[in-house]
């Protein structure tokens, strides 16, 4: 597996931290590995160079060697620079005359489209503006329709379509409808383009000096590689960009992109699309994104993300118990439970902080969400005085148990043995108290062995 | 193929790469004609790799190749770029096959995986515009059935090729719609079936899952089937290219790759990595949105207009 800025960084700084102090041979080495780690995230090498070179520039105006933990200053340094280079938060640009006119423009399947109904559906619920949505997209076949159905699903307004009318028209018809029906803002989307096609790189600038947009968005791929400095300054030159949005950061590039483009046109991020619902929109941080990609764990949206699936009942009841120093089977399955409303799981451990090392071995064990489904089967089969019990688990229980889950007896001691650990941990931690708990920090709490669920 | 198209989509790919082989030979240019192949105009050499996004270690490697036998020569330009070309060839050559249905498969069933944006419908559309050109029955099964419009997007394809679409309501079941598409092409003993997949990235465990259902479902039907599993892949994609492979692979046995978006800007090197690593065989490439651009990869030819040869 692709190996990730994060633990790349976090292996570098692993080292530094094994070491009393640190010389100018281990900066300049820390620095190359940084240096590949962010080529290999899509970083282009313009940018790398640059950033390279303002870290460098500082760890050597400050007195590294004579720091305690050398590792964790030059993390601080490369940590201020990336939020230096990502910029700040900026929220989207209406302050104009009603109505605001808003042009997406990107690559060809970016996500532009999609960004657009939810910017739409952001600006209606959060800031109650009435949206108009318009596509200019008259090339892709069905793209017009898209947007529609979006618009619907968004309850936003969309203007109608005309089937054979240019551009430039439909922008000028969508403006004409903002004003007549009193939209605050209309987003225009276009169709995807290449920033060398100078005929459709041209017909977007007409569109532009048709409507003069207060936002006029660059939408990219997380994904996208060196190129994103070629199609960013392109964009910018050409039809002169006032902010980026970058899209599908729900996957697991680490999106290099978003420094590259933020260096090259010194335009913000101003949003970031982290899933295919609509309200799957989220505002840019900068330092949240500079920490997770130096594996210092993006613990706030962490916290986030817990806050929005764990249902509170169920973690309260959950507390109560460890408080006791009790956890039986039940409260093992409805942990699994949890995880799994959290989503995946993979992209949970990617979040959490110091977790680069067990993040690769959980990939190396390739364990996923069916593995967890297995874990609950296991559970589900057994009886309820079992599960309060699981001491009475013996030979023909665990049979019976296998068989109803439709897993080897193996894997039923495994996740006793595992359910042991946990109940162990859990009296340790009722023992430590919360204050023993927050100097132990998180992998204290994971089973021994980096939390192989029967992997 | 006859002689005209074959020249017709060398210029095409030779004047889509134009750009970028011209940025990164250029670069090699002003890097060679002055001075010796040393430590320094190794690194530069790899880092202009880098940024054609060969990805750090083939670029390494390529590099130190050239090294190995030209360290501390006068070397031209010329002779760096032929030495680079070859290079890329070698890697590429083995991979360069054009994707053959089985006439004996009625139909021959291509299951088109990616991530969302990757261009898997326009591919659908141009596959089913040479199958149709061959003289081919084709059958499209409108599998994306999450997007808002695929279907009507894939049923414009349809009707430019020829080609009857299977397709139910937006939210179906996209194994149920893959299974009666089967069926409905088995019957009418066609010679192709492309079934389009809606697209999903590549960590989400349940779109995943979901994929592997619709596989499951057909070989109810049939256990051969489908027959090919085509990833396609954005050009415009950096290294996450490698995890997309990966993971796709893992799951639905991915059995060829088309690389789309060929026109644009520093494109091509992420190719050489994937080849290198993966060796799945590169079927077509995509030059842009006409019907009919979508070209055969071909090693030698890809290669030397990357680096600006020819």
């Amino acid at each position: 597996m692709f190996e990730s800025l994060s633990s790349r960084l976090g292996d570098v700084f692993e080292r530094l931290k094994r070491r009393g102090a640190l010389s100018e041979t281990d900066v300049s080495e820390a620095l190359r590995e940084v240096r590949v780690a962010l080529l290999e995230a899509d970083v282009a090498l313009p940018v790398v160079k640059d950033f390279i070179a303002s870290v460098k520039e500082r760890a050597v105006g400050q007195d590294v060697v004579r720091s305690i933990t050398p590792g964790q200053m030059v993390v601080k340094i490369v940590h201020d620079c990336l939020v230096e280079t990502l910029g700040t938060a900026e929220d989207i640009n209406l302050a104009a005359a009603a109505p605001v006119p808003v042009l997406m423009v990107g690559l060809q399947g970016s996500g532009k489209t999609t960004t657009s109904a939810k910017i739409a559906l952001r600006l209606k619920t959060l800031d109650k503006k009435k949206v108009l949505l318009a596509s200019l997209d008259i090339y892709r076949p069905a793209a017009q329709q898209q947007l529609e159905i979006l618009a619907r699903q968004a309850d936003v307004g969309s203007l109608p379509i005309l089937m054979g009318e240019k551009p430039v028209a439909i922008a000028r018809r969508a403006m004409e409808m903002g004003r007549r029906e009193g939209y605050d803002v209309v987003i225009l989307d276009t169709a995807g383009r290449l920033h060398i096609d100078e005929a459709l790189m041209a017909e977007v600038a007409e569109v532009r000096d048709a409507v003069t947009p207060t936002e006029t968005l660059l939408v990219v791929d997380a994904m996208t590689g060196q190129d994103a400095v070629n199609l960013a300054r392109e964009f910018n030159e050409k039809i002169g960009v006032t902010g980026m949005v970058l899209t599908r950061v729900d996957g697991d590039a680490r999106g290099g992109a978003a420094l590259s483009m933020r260096a090259v046109t010194g335009r913000p991020i101003k949003f970031l699309g982290a899933g295919e619902k609509l309200d799957a929109l989220e505002v840019f941080h900068p330092d949240r994104v500079a920490g997770r990609i130096l594996g210092m764990g993006d613990v706030v949206s962490l916290v986030e993300k817990a806050i929005g699936s764990f249902e509170e009942e169920e973690a309260e009841k959950l507390a109560a118990k460890m408080a006791k120093g009790k956890f039986d089977l039940d409260d093992m399955a409805a942990q699994f439970r949890q995880i799994k409303k959290m989503g995946d799981l993979k992209g949970i451990i990617g979040m959490l902080p110091g977790i680069g090392k067990l993040k690769k071995q959980i990939d190396e064990a390739n364990i996923d969400n069916r593995m967890i489904n297995r874990q609950e089967a296991i559970i589900l089969s057994m009886t309820k005085g079992e599960r309060k019990n699981p001491d009475l688990i013996k030979a023909s229980r665990k049979r019976r148990i296998a068989a109803g889950a439709g897993v080897s007896i193996q894997d039923v001691n495994k996740l006793l043995k595992q359910h042991q650990q946990m109940a162990d941990m859990m009296k340790k931690v009722s023992k430590m108290g919360k204050k023993g708990l927050m100097r132990h920090g998180l992998p204290g709490l994971l089973p021994p062995g980096g939390g192989r669920f029967g992997g | 193929m006859s002689e005209q198209t074959k020249s017709g989509w060398l210029s095409r790919i030779r004047e889509g790469l134009s750009r970028s082989s011209s940025r990164l030979s250029q670069g090699i240019t002003d890097l060679f004609t002055k001075r010796k192949l040393d430590e320094a105009a190794l690194e530069e050499l790899e880092e202009m790799l880098i940024a054609a996004d060969l990805g750090v270690t083939t670029a390494a490697r390529v590099a130190a190749l050239l090294a190995k036998s030209r360290f501390d020569q006068e070397i031209s330009p010329e002779e760096i770029k032929s030495a680079l070309a070859e290079e890329i060839a070698t890697v590429l050559e083995p991979v360069a096959l054009p994707l053959r249905p089985d006439p004996a498969n009625k139909p021959h069933v291509v299951l088109v995986v990616g991530v969302n944006g990757s261009g898997k419908t326009t591919t659908i559309g141009k596959l089913a515009k040479s199958f149709r050109d061959q003289g081919l029955s084709v059958t499209l099964a409108a599998g994306d059935t999450f997007r808002a419009a695929a279907v009507e997007q894939l049923k414009v394809w349809g009707e430019r090729t020829g080609s009857p679409v299977i397709s139910r309501d937006q939210g179906a079941d996209a194994a149920g719609l893959a299974f009666d598409a089967l069926k409905e092409a088995q019957a009418r003993r066609d010679d192709v079936l492309l079934i389009d997949t809606a697209g999903r990235l590549q960590n989400k465990t349940d779109l995943m899952a979901e994929l592997e259902k619709i596989i499951r479902v057909l070989k109810r039907q049939d256990p051969m089937v489908p027959h090919d599993v085509l990833l396609v892949l954005d050009a415009t994609v950096g290294q996450n290219a490698h995890s997309q492979v990966e993971i796709f692979r893992n799951i639905t046995k991915v059995s060829g790759l088309v690389v789309t978006k060929l026109d644009g800007t520093a494109k091509g090197g992420v190719l050489v990595a994937l080849a290198e690593k993966f060796k799945l065989p590169v079927h077509a490439i995509g030059v842009g949105e006409g019907i009919d651009d979508l070209r055969p990869f071909e090693a030698k030819a890809f290669a030397r207009s990357l680096m600006g040869l020819d």
